[in-house]
């Protein structure tokens, strides 16, 4: 009897908590795993923000999904060759531009204000300001200055004339006439008094298809259509966005219909949306986009062990990565024959390639003077076994299967692996920065379409102490012809010219290796079948940016 | 009994104290610092905007200056900013605590609701069938854990059956019944892992009393079993359970790391973790000391609630009735 009461009661309560009714195709609920902390477009770079303010408002310039830039709130492409970007010769001989922009004339915040000249003097203001905040200034110090010609049309002064001279990609507009009298109390207290922040909802903060309506902190936000937006209609009426940090619960979210899609960008790791798509994958599109995440282990060149190209290249070729790639991660994660994603232009095509050459890794340790001793492990003249440290972020699932087997590969030819991994706030925080790993640290470098590699590769970014450990050339690498080739290539604004400065970095990349490269990480976007019109880009630019032409098929 | 309730907060009082610098100093010890964590997220970040941010966060000062001019804003009523959500401690706080009260208030109401009963029950069938699969159920209960259950439960009824949501806050002017539905996953997760320990503490102390004498008398004058439970036993029963309830009580404000981060549910655990991990000084130092100062007065109100369930036990350090 208790048991039937029971039975019908919980049956009672299961028709009252049936789920509510799927959600009509006019709305979208979107599902990633990181919490924008802060809205503001220009202080602090964080992949959550950039995400939901590319649905929000538009940078001047993005690379497009074919790596294109292309002009978003501009409405022609500065080039030299249209004459928009002027080269102009600076006093101290060297080389400045003047770039010409025009806001495109039905850019309007959402409060009905027009987007307009004065944001850009405004933005730069901030910008340049030592207190405002800002992370990444360097864009905003080469303004030299602004020079307004009407409502909508400026011309910037930069104080140096390189490649990239037409990539506004980190320009986001600032609505002068709601943040001016903030910033005007002060720049020091700015970033905690911003609009962006503390009302995230005003409408006049956004230009984009959609404007924010609803923020719930730590949990999700609500976007709405902007009435203001001048380009294509976009379909939804409403998208939220939910943070779901446990990648197991954003998948059971997923499949209960709690969320629609979930964003590659922020979304499942390759290995998870491998397991997914065996299970699920009838009921979803999924689309691996190989990007711009570079995984590689840095070698440490003060290590005496490493010091010879000889090892270094024997290390590479008894590795096979392509093995790897296939059973690791299903062929979905290109193996790197440098730091250049082959989808970037720049990438060289003739940089020397390592393949699976354990034969010839075996002579060139020989050659290097190491020869397999009693237990294997090749013993040099002075008695050094060559047994090298390797580290990594320790819980990282992917690296951590990667490392067994290149731990397994490299026993092989007779290296001895110790690995020895760190949380990522100990590997970062102490070991990369301050280069105290002994032999060997993998991880990835993130960037941008034909990212100059001054950071990595030159020798003033070698981390000391005198220098407050500034710079990320982790493996102490200092090639004077790589310090000039990168000088000559961030002036350099023939394109020809420009790559094959470019193909020669790559070639000595590839020979000197003072980094082992390992593939490119891919993200994996889960798409229901109903949802056409999500373009995956690889890059930091990302494919919230073409919001507008999301839609259901 | 005022003399006791001063003593307890000036105790209190210099225990947050030395927390606050305890966990300043080793928040300020871990490696890397917030422009470190800036810069892992912005390869456009250059060395000169890394030394630029330090000073403007004050990351570059020696520890125990920047504790200082901390506490000194604190003891003027400033909390300051956090970093991370560039809006005043307390505001971001807020939310959270409410949250955090609402899942774990409800978590605890069910688990208790559920254990102590259970846990009676048990006693009174001391050895028996029922006795024996209460105690397996809370065993597994206990033993299971958090993160694996709250999976389990989210497959079984969000996925699979369709009839709760996975997680997740409620939609904005949602009514009763859809909070209850966003509810109901991560609060029967909590509940179901708590009531296994009240109903194991409830019958452990359920089974002490009832072998007391006066149980034995009250049986001898021919009170109903039921009568020696609730109203014999049980109060006597109850003091050791008030200590464990009073330690969950604590936990009340200082939020479920796990439940919370495997249901999207903002709240105080992962508020607090979150804050540790991107070096949010203020916020991680607010969030811990008013977490610690909860846990102060929890153990205070199980000192009180002692005193009121038994009135051997004297607090202001004069010998209780003995009755």
């Amino acid at each position: 009897m208790i048991e039937t009461l029971a039975v019908r009661a919980f049956a009672l309560a299961a028709g009252l908590l049936a789920a509510a009714p799927a959600a009509a195709k006019d709305e979208l609920t979107i599902g990633f795993t990181q919490y924008p902390a802060t809205l503001h477009p220009i202080i602090d770079s964080m992949a959550a923000k950039s995400y939901v303010l590319g649905m929000t408002r538009r940078p001047f310039t993005a690379y497009d999904k074919d790596w294109v830039l292309r002009c978003m709130l501009c409405v022609d492409l500065p080039t030299v060759e249209n004459g928009l970007a002027r080269p102009v010769d600076r006093p101290d001989g060297t080389k400045g531009v003047a770039i010409t922009l025009a806001i495109h004339p039905g850019a309007t915040w959402g409060d009905g204000v027009p987007v307009s000249t004065q944001d850009v003097a405004f933005t730069i203001e901030v910008g340049r300001d030592d207190k405002s905040g800002v992370a990444a200034q360097e864009f905003y110090k080469r303004v030299e200055r602004v020079e307004i010609h009407d409502a909508k049309r400026f011309t910037l002064h930069m104080e140096k004339l390189t490649y990239q001279y037409n990539d506004f990609g980190d320009f986001q507009l600032l609505p002068a006439h709601l943040e001016r009298p903030v910033f005007a109390a002060g720049a020091e207290g700015y970033k905690q008094r911003t609009l962006f922040d503390a009302e995230p909802t005003r409408a006049g903060l956004h230009f984009g298809p959609y404007r924010i309506e609803q923020v719930v902190a730590g949990s999700h936000l609500v976007l709405a259509p902007n009435p203001t937006w001048y380009g294509d209609k976009p379909h939804f009426r409403k998208i939220t966005i939910r943070a779901i940090e446990n990648t197991a619960a954003l998948e059971a979210n997923l499949l209960s219909g709690s969320i629609d899609y979930i964003a590659g960008e922020l979304g499942l790791t390759l290995d998870q949306a491998l397991a997914f798509e065996k299970r699920h994958g009838a009921r979803f599109d999924i689309v691996y986009k190989p990007g711009l995440v570079y995984e590689h282990i840095d070698l440490n060149l003060d290590n005496p062990l490493l010091k010879d190209r000889r090892v270094r290249q024997a290390l590479l070729m008894a590795l096979d990565r392509e093995a790897l790639n296939r059973q690791l991660f299903e062929g979905k994660q290109p193996v790197a024959a440098s730091f250049v994603n082959p989808l970037d232009r720049v990438a060289a095509t003739d940089t020397p390639r390592y393949g699976f050459e354990p034969a010839r890794a075996q002579a060139l340790l020989d050659e290097a003077g190491f020869r397999p001793g009693p237990d294997g492990i090749r013993v040099n003249a002075a008695g050094q076994r060559l047994s090298l440290e390797l580290g990594t972020t320790a819980g990282n699932r992917t690296r951590e299967s990667v490392q067994q087997v290149l731990q397994n590969q490299w026993k092989r030819v007779g290296v001895e692996v110790r690995i020895k991994n760190d949380p990522a706030r100990v590997f970062f925080g102490e070991i990369t920065r301050k280069r105290a790993f002994p032999a060997m640290a993998m991880y990835a470098w993130i960037s941008s379409p034909e990212s100059g590699p001054r950071n990595q590769l030159h020798s003033k970014s070698i981390p000391t102490e005198a220098n407050n450990f500034a710079g990320q050339n982790y493996p102490g690498f200092a090639n004077a012809e790589i310090d000039g080739l990168i000088d000559r290539l961030e002036v350099e604004l023939d394109f020809d010219r420009r790559k094959a400065i470019w193909t020669r970095v790559q070639a000595i990349y590839a020979t000197e290796l003072p980094v082992l490269p390992l593939y490119f990480r891919a993200e994996s976007f889960i798409v229901p079948k109903w949802l056409a019109g999500i373009e995956p880009t690889g890059h930091l630019h990302y494919s919230s940016l073409r919001v507008e032409h999301w839609k259901p098929r | 009994m005022l003399g006791y309730l001063v003593r307890r907060l000036i105790q209190a009082i210099a225990v947050l104290a030395a927390m606050s610098l305890v966990v300043y100093v080793l928040l300020g010890l871990m490696p890397g610092d917030p422009v470190d964590l800036m810069a892992s997220g912005d390869p456009k970040m250059t060395p000169a905007d890394m030394q630029r941010l330090r000073a403007l966060h004050g990351v570059d000062r020696p520890i125990l200056e920047r504790y200082a001019s901390w506490a000194t804003a604190a003891l003027q009523g400033d909390l300051g900013w956090s970093r991370s959500f560039r809006r005043p401690v307390l505001e971001i706080m807020a939310p959270r605590l409410a949250n955090t009260l609402l899942l774990m208030g409800s978590a605890l109401a069910v688990a208790l609701g559920i254990g102590l009963p259970l846990g009676i029950w048990a006693a009174a069938r001391r050895g028996r069938l029922a006795d024996q699969a209460i105690n397996l159920a809370c065993f597994a209960g206990a033993a299971t854990p958090t993160f694996w259950l709250a999976l389990l439960l989210m497959m079984v009824f969000a996925v699979h059956l369709g009839w709760l949501p996975a997680g997740s806050l409620p939609p904005d002017g949602a009514g009763p019944l859809e909070v209850l539905r966003h509810m109901a996953l991560p609060v029967a997760t909590l509940a179901l892992v708590e009531a296994g320990i009240y109903a194991r503490h409830m019958r452990a102390a359920m089974i002490d009393a009832l072998a007391q004498d006066y149980v034995r008398t009250a049986r001898a004058k021919g009170a109903s079993e039921l009568r020696i439970l609730l109203v014999h036993a049980l109060r006597n029963a109850a003091l050791p359970v008030t200590t464990v309830a009073a330690l969950g009580f604590g936990g009340l404000f200082s939020g479920a790391l796990v439940t919370e981060t495997m249901f999207a549910w903002p709240g105080m655990g992962k508020l607090i973790y979150d804050s540790i991990l991107t070096s949010d000084f203020n916020m991680a130092l607010v969030t811990l000391l008013f977490a610690t100062l909860v846990t102060l007065l929890a153990n205070l109100l199980a000192d009180l609630g002692y005193a009121a369930l038994d009135p051997r036990i004297a607090l202001d350090g004069s010998d209780g009735r003995d009755g």
